[in-house]
């Protein structure tokens, strides 16, 4: 599995990868919202969690058809589907690679991001934790809407339609414990169902995300 | 050559090599594999029906039969990608497949393709090593894969089945875009492979000298009416 | 004899053939008695007036669009266990009713939101979970249609439906979470302390069993519709193969 990841983030890294476009998309949204909302920090602060929660949600969508599509287009996927490595296995690895080329970038920007929409700075550790807590769920249900759409051949469309629903619990928490903490009030409640929802997509969704992969190879 | 306890033969496309260690070969000699009634489906369509044949270690099987009679559905239902309808064949744990693609990545260099599918099967850098000598790939080693011509990613893309270590390989027009010295290099490789007691099946239309058996796939085509595997091939009211 | 052999589309089709005009006349009986009662012969809320009796469609077909949702989930788990393809046709041929009835349930919100609250829309968590629903209709039905072999569709769409139950029933409780809401308690349940008085709960079971029938009757005739077309889809790609 680390030999999986490993070539994953080698291939995220090199020319053509990909790796940062999903960054420099978050920055751009996080420069045109103020542009489109006037640039007065009093209508950008109370937004601004929910906007770089969006930007962040959106960014990690643009990268997922490529996540199970390349490696079907160039045969791997069917030789990975014949090694010994459990499919699950496999979900799980990609999911990761995904998380660490594209989450985890995301999750560091939105502080700096944050000073451009004037997200009042006690909320700026509760944003990280919220992103860091909550990204790695969007990277795994992304994987497991990767998944269903790999054997089409326009799916990258159909795959928002599909994954943006199952978004939603992850942003309502994720934007809430980040509205919370600007407003300084108690932020456990919904840090605790954020993670619980991470966890839960970790340890469930990779085999729903197998079994979506095993019906696509036949 | 020095005898060896393991029964391993040595390895004839490279004579004077060190020989790599049995353990990582894994190959059992003289296993025999039986395919019996197989059923296979492409898609919603079965397309064989009845596939039966046993294949010993040492020896390969060529496919015979015209496009679209089912060879590439019948390997990749030995492979473990489409389950069978119906049937018993050999596990596919055992089985390493070479399809139309290779499975390359383009921005990696050839070693590195070869090395992450060395560490996939569980197996080491001397069988990459291996690979790279028996396809004579080494002054491409360091190239990236994007950057070989078809017939060079085909060599790299079959030396993968070297460092599977798998004992039968299941091979789907492997000779396409190969020159005839590549051609000559692979059914060198592949003599080795059968004799080391590993077995092959595979789909090609051009004679690699190797005393093969062979299946003609048309036999087995499935029958007009029973095309369709599900309850609306017949009447529903 | 199982109950599994009602799943061979043969005698599905000769078994809801005989089924459906039954379903279908008691389902217009109980609608038309539902609704007349309710519309004609119920006394005026003394808050809400006139305008309660949008109660008598607005929450049949929110139960049934909620209803829906629960038995494409039992039927694609049929389907994924036991693989009877009648199962996983009616997971499909429910869906759209399904939507009709997120939006139906909407609609008629939105008409009664107005006079009552002042607004057509209102970011309230019931509200706001049922276009949730709405959506995760639209990318069952969207994937049902985006795939061409029939199994595969069947199988990677009772995955969806299986994933989706799950974070539909979270984006219930997240909605909830988000925003304490304007909208009334249940109107009807079996463990509350108080719910609407006799006059108006009588017509309402009515026509919440008048919808479900209904819903069972369109199940059934699209269902016979979609093993038509599964049949049609048969035939053509044997031709195709031919």
């Amino acid at each position: 599995m680390s030999a999986l990841l490993l070539r994953d983030l080698r291939l995220a890294v090199r020319a053509g990868g990909g790796f940062g476009l999903g960054l420099v998309f978050f920055l751009i949204l996080a420069t045109l919202v103020p542009l489109a909302v006037g640039p007065r920090p009093d209508l950008l602060a109370p937004v601004a969690p929910g906007i770089l929660w969006l930007g962040a949600l959106l960014a990690c969508l643009l990268s997922l058809d490529r996540i199970f599509a390349l490696d079907a287009e160039d045969g791997s996927l069917d030789l990975l589907a014949t090694a010994p490595l459990p499919l699950a296995g496999v979900a799980t690895t990609k999911a990761l690679a995904h998380w660490v080329t594209t989450g985890l970038p995301l999750a560091l920007a939105a502080g700096p991001l944050s000073l451009l929409l004037f997200l009042p700075p006690g909320a700026l550790p509760w944003l990280l934790l919220a992103l860091l807590l909550g990204t790695p769920a969007l990277s795994w249900l992304g994987t497991f809407g990767a998944a269903l759409t790999v054997g089409l051949r326009r799916g990258s469309l159909l795959l928002s339609l599909l994954v943006l629903p199952l978004y939603i619990p992850t942003l309502v928490f994720g934007a809430e414990v980040v509205r919370r903490g600007a407003a300084g009030l108690p932020v456990a409640t919904p840090l605790a169902l954020l993670a619980a929802i991470t966890l839960g997509c970790v340890a469930l969704l990779p085999f729903a995300t197998a079994a979506a992969l095993r019906v696509n190879l036949r | 050559m020095p005898e060896r306890p393991d029964g391993f033969k040595g390895i004839p496309w490279y004579a004077d090599d060190p020989l790599p260690h049995p353990d990582a070969l894994r190959i059992k000699d003289g296993m025999d594999r039986v395919v019996s009634e197989l059923t296979c489906c492409r898609g919603e369509a079965i397309v064989l029906e009845g596939v039966s044949f046993a294949l010993r270690g040492g020896r390969a099987l060529v496919l015979r039969g015209p496009n679209g009679a089912g060879k590439t559905t019948l390997l990749r239902t030995l492979a473990g990608l489409t389950p069978p309808v119906s049937g018993a064949m050999p596990d596919p744990e055992g089985a390493a497949y070479a399809g139309h693609a290779d499975g390359l990545k383009a921005q990696l260099t050839v070693a590195e393709n070869l090395a992450f599918w060395a560490a996939i099967f569980g197996t080491g850098p001397a069988e990459v090593e291996g690979a790279i000598r028996g396809f004579d790939l080494a002054p491409l080693r360091e190239r990236r894969a994007a950057e070989l011509s078809a017939g060079q990613k085909r060599r790299a893309g079959l030396a993968r089945l070297l460092v599977t270590g798998r004992d039968l390989w299941l091979l789907d027009e492997p000779t396409v875009s190969l020159d005839r010295t590549a051609v000559n290099r692979f059914a060198c490789v592949m003599r080795g492979h059968l004799d080391a007691g590993g077995a092959a099946i595979l789909a090609t239309h051009i004679d690699l000298g190797i005393e093969a058996d062979e299946l003609d796939v048309a036999a087995f085509a499935a029958k007009r009416e029973a095309t369709l595997r599900d309850p609306f091939a017949e009447a529903v009211e | 004899m199982s109950v599994w052999e009602y799943a061979n589309p043969r005698r599905f089709m000769a078994v809801s053939a005989r089924l459906l005009p039954w379903v279908a006349g008691a389902a217009a009986l109980l609608c038309a008695a539902g609704l007349t009662w309710g519309l004609f012969f119920t006394p005026e809320d003394f808050r809400m007036g006139h305008s309660v009796k949008i109660i008598y469609i607005h929450v049949p077909s929110a139960f049934v669009a909620i209803n829906a949702w629960f038995m494409m989930l039992v039927a694609s788990l049929i389907w994924l266990v036991r693989r009877h393809h009648v199962s996983a046709l009616a997971a499909r041929a429910a869906a759209p009713i399904g939507l009709v009835m997120t939006l139906v349930a909407l609609l008629t919100g939105a008409i009664w939101g107005k006079p009552m609250w002042g607004t057509y829309w209102a970011w309230d968590p019931r509200l706001t979970a049922f276009l949730i629903l709405g959506l995760f209709y639209l990318g069952y039905i969207a994937l049902w249609s985006a795939i061409e072999a029939q199994d595969a569709a069947a199988d990677l769409t009772s995955i969806l439906c299986l994933v989706g139950t799950v974070f539909a029933v979270l984006s219930r409780y997240a909605a909830q979470f988000w925003n304490q809401g304007l909208h009334q308690g249940a109107s009807l349940s079996l463990d509350a302390e108080e719910n609407i008085s006799d006059v108006f709960w009588q017509p309402l079971v009515l026509s919440i069993a008048g919808f479900t029938l209904l819903f069972l009757a369109l199940v059934l005739l699209r269902t016979r519709t979609e093993i038509r077309r599964r049949r049609l889809h048969s035939l053509s790609l044997k031709a195709r193969l031919a």
